[in-house]
């Protein structure tokens, strides 16, 4: 693998981005936009709940700030992806020695690079305007970031290749992914809510773990490694699962000329 | 790189096939392009000249048959020989959003391109396009566009380069220029075109030799000067009617 012909993706999301300001806003300005709602939801029901050993600020906002950091890290990789199908530029690109891995490579390196601007505004909007540190979660933070960054990337690498499998319009399927994941996955509740085929379910997803985790730290509990690992394995193994999907779905394309015909839709 | 095998022809196609459930695309094709030799691919819609080209260019899998780029066998090292290639197309232009320069930084990292920056200013002073080197594509003229494609087609200075109706959308100054250019690129290095196009009289003035498409065969190929009078018609573009028209009357003469 060349990482420079991956750097070409970065680099081409960078000069976007850079003469953009349609491009850059969505980074940061959504995100914020959940972060200030969610701050005042969350402070006005401190006021009327008066729950003792219970500090809704990380277990709601903090929970709003791990989902959206999701949700931005697989947009990150989807939007890098719609970009050469909006310009049309499939035959263009694939049509180079890059191998499929060097692409996907470098959508996940440009979605690294986006996401994090977002989390760092979600992180200074928090704490800034609702006081809020994600230091509360101690040592677990970073392997919380880790399994929702890997799924994540699961999810953005699944997205693509259901768009580069159903055409363009299927990108409509690709948004609402996370509001979809996001009642199984417990971000505001406990799985114990849910019914026993959603927790079924909810089992199979990696930020489950990182939920039930985050809530059993704020009730003053600990995580034990084992659940972060789990978590941490199911993630590895979605973008392992996606990474084939996304090949199969290529190869496909290749065998029946949906990759020349995403450019060249009236060629003779 | 690994070095390609001795002084093999810049393209080899053997026996090709393309096949869409019930419908014959290409069939059997086998055809070479030598170096410095400029190769006409003409026939007429649905001929199958793009489907070959897409095949070649490693976006479209064969269904049967072999393709090998300076040697290197495409199903097998599809990055490789890849690395030898380059095309334009009039239906795959560059993105619209990125300019000139950001187009031509891009791809030639994609290529691997050594020092690319001075690459980049000498293709936008051979393509007279230094004044719109932080220009958007999209805002270009489609024959300005054209000439970024082409820039775009050489910066890797290809073995193969490919190229499907290069100047359709140039004036008949421009693409005549242009023209000049690709015989120049053959003549002075080793590299092969695999050219396609409507316009036979720019076939005539550019190609080598051609090779006749229709219904996915290859009906004959031949020196594009002399073939119209082998077949008993007065032009290329006469030949090419008849290609268009009545295939068997020259499939079985």
């Amino acid at each position: 693998m060349r990482l420079s012909r991956a750097a070409a993706i970065v680099l081409r999301q960078f000069y976007l981005l850079r003469g953009s300001p349609s491009r850059v806003f969505p980074l940061f300005v959504w995100v914020a936009i959940d972060i200030v709602l969610w701050g005042f939801i969350t402070r006005y029901l401190g006021t009327i709940t008066h729950q003792p050993g219970m500090d809704l600020l990380p277990a709601l906002l903090g929970a709003v700030l791990l989902w959206d950091f999701l949700t931005r890290v697989m947009q990150g990789v989807t939007m890098a992806f719609f970009e050469d199908v909006w310009s049309r530029n499939f035959l263009n690109v694939f049509a180079t020695p890059m191998t499929i891995t060097e692409y996907v490579t470098g959508l996940v390196l440009s979605s690294i690079a986006t996401s994090s601007v977002g989390l760092v505004v979600m992180l200074v909007v928090a704490g800034a305007v609702f006081g809020l540190s994600m230091l509360v979660y101690g040592a677990m933070l970073v392997p919380f970031l880790l399994v929702l960054f890997l799924f994540g990337i699961a999810l953005g690498i699944i997205g693509t290749a259901v768009v580069l499998r159903l055409g363009p319009s299927a990108e409509w399927f690709i948004w609402p992914i996370p509001a979809l994941l996001s009642p199984f996955v417990g971000v505001f509740y406990p799985l114990s809510t849910l019914p026993s085929w959603m927790q079924a379910i909810a089992r199979l997803l990696p930020p489950s773990y990182v939920f039930e985790g985050m809530r059993t730290i704020v009730a003053g509990g600990s995580v034990s490694w084992t659940t972060v690992l789990m978590g941490g394995g199911l993630a590895v193994l979605y973008i392992v699962l996606a990474a084939l999907f996304f090949n199969r779905v290529f190869r496909l394309a290749v065998r029946t000329g949906l990759i020349a015909r995403y450019s060249a839709e009236s060629v003779s | 790189m690994a070095e390609p095998s001795s002084n093999p022809p810049v393209l080899s196609v053997r026996e090709l096939c393309k096949s869409y459930a019930s419908t014959v695309a290409v069939d059997g094709i086998s055809f070479e392009v030598g170096r410095n030799e400029i190769v006409g691919l003409l026939g007429p819609n649905g001929a199958g000249k793009t489907t070959t080209i897409n095949m070649v260019l490693g976006v479209l899998e064969p269904t049967s048959g072999a393709i090998h780029i300076q040697g290197v066998d495409l199903s097998k090292r599809r990055s490789q020989a890849l690395e030898y290639t380059n095309f334009a197309a009039v239906y795959a232009p560059l993105p619209g959003n990125l300019t000139v320069v950001q187009n031509l930084r891009y791809f030639g990292m994609i290529y691997g391109v050594k020092r690319v920056s001075e690459r980049i200013e000498a293709l936008l002073q051979e393509f007279d396009l230094t004044r719109f080197r932080d220009t958007k594509c999209g805002v270009l003229s489609s024959g300005e566009q054209t000439r970024v494609a082409l820039a775009k087609a050489m910066l890797n200075r290809p073995q193969l380069l490919l190229l499907d109706e290069p100047t359709a959308s140039l004036d008949p100054s421009t693409a005549r220029d242009i023209r000049a250019r690709i015989r120049d690129f053959t003549a002075k290095g080793t590299g092969g075109v695999l050219w396609t196009s409507h316009n036979m009289y720019e076939v005539e003035e550019v190609c080598d030799r051609v090779l006749f498409m229709s219904r996915g065969k290859v009906l004959l190929q031949g020196d594009p000067r002399k073939l119209p009078h082998e077949h008993g018609k007065a032009t290329l573009e006469e030949l090419f009617i008849t290609v268009a028209r009545e295939p068997l009357a020259l499939e079985h003469p």
